[in-house]
Formats: C-alpha cells, structure tokens, sequence
C-alpha cells in the first residue's frame, strides 16, 4: 500500500464534483425560469467528467491519502463508476416528473450531486471521521430531497420521519465508534484493523461497540428490526425521490459497511456474525411477507428493499472475500433492478397522476407491450427467475453462506425469497391478465424510454452472462483487501 | 480527594442538573437559560482536561452567538407548549425507566474496570507553554484538511437546504425590487395612444342621464 500525506490526484473526482456543484448553484441562481434544463445539463456533464477523471487515474493498488483520511482502491473506483451511472439514470427519468410538479429546479440537481459527493466520500474514505462526514453529507442532502415538495404533507411527514430516525441512527454510530476508539485508541480504519489483530483485553467494550455500530449500520441499510422508517419514507417522497434514495444510496451503504466491518474489524468477525445474521433473516422474513399486504407499489418496494438488503447481509455476514465480492455484485444488481422498478412508476406516472398503485399496472400489456416486457423482467429478476440478473445474485451470496457452513441460513433464504416471489408475479399477472383501467396514453419521454429500455435488456444480459461484472467484483474486492 | 476532583465532581453534578432541567423546565425561555447553564459548565470540563481553546470556543460559539439566537427565537415565536408537551409525563415511568436501565448498563462496560486509571493511565500534562491552540490549527489544515473541508461542504448543503425549504415568493407581498424600480423607463407606465378626436355626446344623449339616477 503507498502511503502519501498529501496527494491529490486521487481525490480529482470529488474536487471536480464540488467545483461542478458550486457553478450549477451559480448558474442556476442567475438563469431564469425557462432555463432549468442548464442545471439538468450541468449535472449530466459533471457525471460524465467525474467518470472520466475516475477511469483516468483507476488505481490498482491501494493509495492512501490527504493524511490517512482517503483511500483510492479498484473497490472505490469500481463504485464511484457505478454511482455516477445510477445517479445520471435516475435524472434522466425524473426529469418529467419533476417538471409536471414544480420540482424541476436547480436545488433538486444541487442536493442530488451534494448526495453523490457525500456517496462519493463514504465510498473511498478509510477512516471514522470520513465516514460520518461523508454519511451526513448525503443523508443532509436526502432529508432536503424529500422535503422539496413542500406543500405536500406526507412529503413533509416523511422528510421528518427521515430526518428524526436517521439522526438518532447517526447517534448510535458515532457512540459505536468512540467505543472502539476508546479500546483501539485510533480512528483509522487501518490503524483499528492492526490494534485489534492480536485480540485486545478491552474484549467487552470493543463488543459493546460494535453493538452500537452494527445498529447504526442497520438503520441505514433499513435492515429489521430498524427498518420502520423504510416504508413511510418510500412512500411519502416524491417518486422521483423515492429513486434517488432506493437506488445510489444502496451502492454507498454497501461501501460503508464492508469498510467498517470488513476492514476495519475484520478480526472481529465473530462478534459481528452472529448480529448480522438476526439482522438477515429478520429483513428477509418481515420484508417478503409485509409486502404482500401492500396495495402501493412504492410502499410494497419499500419492503422488498428491506428483503433484498437482508440477502446482502448474508454475503457480507460469510466474511469471505467471495462473500463480499457476492455482496458487492447484489447490491450492483439491486441499484439496477430498483432503478427499474421506481423508474417505470415515474414513466407512467404524468401531470395530477403518480401511477404508484398496483391497480394502475392492469392491464400494461395492452397499453405498452414493451413497457410491461420490461417490468417483467425487472419483477423477475428481483424474485430471482433464473435468466436475469437477480437470479445470479442471489446465487452468489448462497453460495459464500454455505461455504462457511450455514446451510440452513441459505435455506431459510431460499424459503423467503420463494414468499416473495408470491408478490412480484402477481405485478406480472396484473400487467398481462386484467384489463386496463385507464386508456390514457403513456407519455414517457423519448429519452426515459429507451434508457428504460437499456436498463431492462441490462437485467437479462447480466443474467446471462453474469461473469465480467462479477470478475470486476471479485477483483476490487481482492485487490482492495 | 483532590482539588481536581472535587472541581469536577461540582461541574458534573450541575451539568447533569441543568440538562435534566432543559427538558423538564416548563418555560421554554427557562429552558433555553438552562442550556447556557449546561454549556458553560461543559466548557468548565474541558478546561480541566487542558483544552482551553475548545472550552472558551464552546462559550463563545455556542453561549455567545449560537444561544442568544435561540432565545430570541423562542421568546418571538409563540409556542403552544401544552400541546407539545402532551403526554409528557404518561411516558416519563417508561421512558425514566429505560434510561436507567441505560446508565446502570453502560456504567459496568464503561466503568473504571475497563476505562479507569489503572487501565488506561492519565495523559502526561503538558508544559505551561503549550499552546493547544496551535497544535489544533496544525491538525486541521494538514492532516484534517480533508474532513475540514467536508464540514464546510456539510454546511453549505445547510444552506442550500435552508433556502430551496423556506424561501417562498408570496403573491401577496408588497415588496418592490428597488433595482426594478430604477430602471423602470416611461414606456413602462405611461402609454400614449394615437386617436381621432372624437366630440363626446353621453350628456347629451337622451335616457343616459334619467335611467342613472
């Protein structure tokens, strides 16, 4: 690992998102209010040049910087490019949306590329300290996402509801980690993993820690039993919202919990393990049978949120690099599929009409067959039928759970995801078995549809040849370990 | 018992006081009077444990500036206090109970068997001509400067925030743009219209007058 106090080609990409972010609240602040779309615009080429600054200086060794606070490895580089890619999707479909509701303004681009710098942050960041700034910045900027539309009063409810729980989940975290400051006496995740790799004699406050930590970690992923403002947020935001937060945040997490319990307290992954695997089966259980019993879709892909973070959990609880690398892959998957699924909401949503029931999806075969080809796909694949993406995922962490012995937690998985299966079908049985409810044309811009399109045939050709992307992970797993 | 102790013990027992009284104090002005109370005798904390330039900071930033806001806030906006402390005390024997059950669980992890000097050992005191100053200002701009930034980040996000959640341009406001108001030129508000002349007969016109009144 090269060690550098002050280096700061690594860090190219964050700098040019804040300069980017700094010029569209400029720009948008002196434009008038025929110009939104230069916002829009911005965003997209601030995404773009991110990417290219990221594939430019891609790392393949470890690089720690800017006095131990940053780290540049294959896994942040890996997610930074997928961040960048779901973050720009989700403007492309929210753009009418927001424009039929008012919200089609400069802030909703600013707090979304404040959201990705915060992503960005937690991705690449190697210490407690980054962590948690990078955490605040993007739940700040999520609570003000979700409050945006502020004369709706269950968007308001749900930023407040937001707001409270995820305040005091911050809380748990940050007494986790004084915790195991006070026992390791560094906040370094590096420094953490080397005080710790002898065993310590402070066993009881270190677990007392990680307690706290997992907690924490727990309210953020919404995994069971800290999951309840799960279902309320989904709902109450805006759609466009509900995207936002359901798909990039997902990839962040991901990163924030694979640093801090893979990284850092590696050593003490049997203490970890055993709440891991409560937190798993919980989320899967109440996930997949709660969502049976919505009548929203939003709220009803709330729950199945809650179900697909429980089987991420059961890769990273393996504690092994392929269980980790099958982590990485599901949740790769899972941004995409919920892409997808709040994506087409948005598509079928127009001006006074939100399009977020299961009733509205009747009968979609008859208005846009290619439309509901794509839902069925992405219905398929988050119930894990075999040719499309979820399928593989959900292979892939089964199988890193029964390398390390717990055949009968990949059982129980199996069994939950069956439970769950029960719900996505009925969405396909609903699109291609009734008869439509409403004759209004679908008036999906151009653009959104044949992103939507990619963003379908994707799910399948990943299914299918599932190999490179999980190549990719496997490598940025081994190579940042 | 030493006088350090003894100095600490004094200033714990009032902190713990006058945060209990912040949220039971029925006035909220009380309430907010409490908070200074509590934050001053934090920054007294910190000044035994050698940080003197984050004590005074506290005082300054927080008693200073942070809390007279406050109190100008709270003594301006007139709160239903009633409602919102409905149901206060039909949780407090739940609510009281889990917190100690808290404290009694965090005091035998924490405890000094794990925590205490024999463990851990005091910190060697520092010179009398140690600036703590100083040293913080070193760590912030170069081994922090990273997380520096990021909080300046964090705060502008506030900001942001702030105005895109309350700013809201009422129609019904008499406000006037003086920069709108100087460039106004007289084309804005007088319109000269070319017309016929025209000789005006209404007086004259029969029923006009008789039907009006």
């Amino acid at each position: 690992m090269r060690h550098a106090l002050m280096q700061f080609a690594p860090v190219f990409p964050e700098m040019f998102v804040l300069a980017m972010v700094s010029l569209i609240l400029v720009v948008d602040a002196a434009a008038s209010d025929g110009k939104r779309y230069l916002a829009y615009l911005l965003s997209l080429v601030t995404l773009a040049g991110a990417a290219f600054l990221t594939l430019r200086d891609f790392s393949t060794l470890p690089v720690l910087t800017l006095g131990g606070l940053f780290i540049d490895d294959p896994l942040s580089d890996v997610l930074k490019l997928f961040l960048y890619l779901t973050v720009a999707v989700v403007l492309v479909y929210s753009r009418d949306y927001l424009r039929q509701r008012g919200l089609y303004k400069g802030e909703f681009f600013v707090l979304a590329l404040f959201a990705l710098l915060g992503m960005m942050v937690m991705v690449s960041a190697s210490h407690f300290l980054t962590l948690y700034l990078g955490l605040e910045l993007l739940s700040l900027s999520l609570y003000a996402m979700v409050a945006l539309q502020r004369d709706s009063s269950v968007a308001t409810e749900a930023a407040m509801k937001y707001f409270v729980l995820g305040a005091l989940a911050s809380g748990m975290l940050l007494y986790g980690m004084s915790m195991v400051y006070g026992v390791t006496g560094s906040l370094g995740l590096g420094d953490i993993a080397i005080a710790l790799q002898d065993g310590t004699d402070l066993r009881i406050p270190l677990v007392f820690g990680i307690v706290f930590i997992v907690a924490g970690l727990a309210f953020k992923l919404g995994a069971v039993p800290f999951h309840m403002w799960i279902p309320d947020v989904y709902h109450g935001a805006p759609t466009a919202m509900t995207l936002f937060i359901g798909s990039a945040p997902k990839i962040a997490a991901f990163a924030f919990v694979i640093r801090i319990l893979g990284q850092g307290l590696e050593s003490q992954v049997s203490d970890w393990r055993g709440m891991l695997v409560i937190l798993a089966v919980l989320s899967m259980a109440l996930g997949n049978i709660a969502a049976i019993a919505q009548s929203n879709l939003k709220r009803m892909l709330a729950y199945s949120t809650i179900s697909h973070m429980g089987f991420m959990l059961l890769g990273i609880l393996a504690g092994s690099q392929n269980g980790y690398g099958g982590a990485m892959f599901y949740v790769l998957a899972y941004a995409l599929m919920s892409l997808g699924g709040f994506g087409m909401i948005l598509l079928l949503s127009r001006a006074g009409f939100e399009a977020d029931r299961l009733e509205d999806f009747k009968g979609l075969n008859r208005r846009s067959p290619w439309l509901a080809f794509m839902m069925l796909l992405l219905m398929f694949s988050m119930a894990g039928v075999p040719p499309t993406v979820g399928f593989y995922a959900k292979l892939s962490v089964l199988q890193a759970v029964v390398e390390i012995g717990y055949v009968w937690l990949a059982v129980a998985a199996v069994l939950f995801s069956l439970i769950g299966a029960f719900y996505y079908l009925r969405i396909v049985k609903l699109m291609y078995f009734d008869a439509p409810h409403d004759a209004v044309p679908i008036a999906a811009s151009p653009d959104a549809r044949v992103v939507m399109s990619i963003n379908g045939l994707a799910i399948l050709a990943l299914g299918i040849m599932p190999q490179p992307l999980m190549a990719v992970c496997i490598h940025a797993i081994r190579a940042s370990f | 018992m030493t006088y350090t102790t003894a100095i600490f013990y004094f200033f714990a027992a009032i902190l713990v006081f006058a945060g209990l009284r912040v949220i039971t104090a029925r006035n909220p002005v009380h309430a907010a009077l409490y908070l200074v109370l509590a934050f001053f005798t934090a920054a007294g904390l910190w000044m035994l444990l050698e940080a003197e330039f984050l004590a005074i900071t506290l005082v300054l930033v927080y008693v200073g500036a942070v809390m007279v806001l406050f109190l100008f806030v709270v003594m301006m906006l007139d709160i239903n206090l009633e409602k919102l402390r409905e149901g206060f005390w039909d949780y407090l024997p739940l609510a009281g109970f889990v917190a100690v059950l808290l404290v009694i669980e965090m005091a035998l992890i924490l405890g000094s068997r794990h925590f205490g000097l024999e463990v851990m050992g005091a910190p060697a005191p520092h010179a009398a001509d140690y600036s703590n100053t100083k040293e913080l200002g070193r760590v912030l701009y170069t081994e922090y400067v990273y997380a520096f930034e990021l909080a300046a980040v964090i705060l502008l996000v506030a900001i942001v925030a702030a105005i895109a959640l309350t700013l809201r341009r009422r129609k019904d406001s008499k406000y006037i743009d003086p920069a709108e108001q100087v460039k106004v030129r007289r084309n804005d508000r007088l319109r000269i219209v070319r017309m016929e002349a025209v000789k005006t007969q209404a007086t004259q016109k029969p029923g006009a007058g008789e039907g009006g009144a």
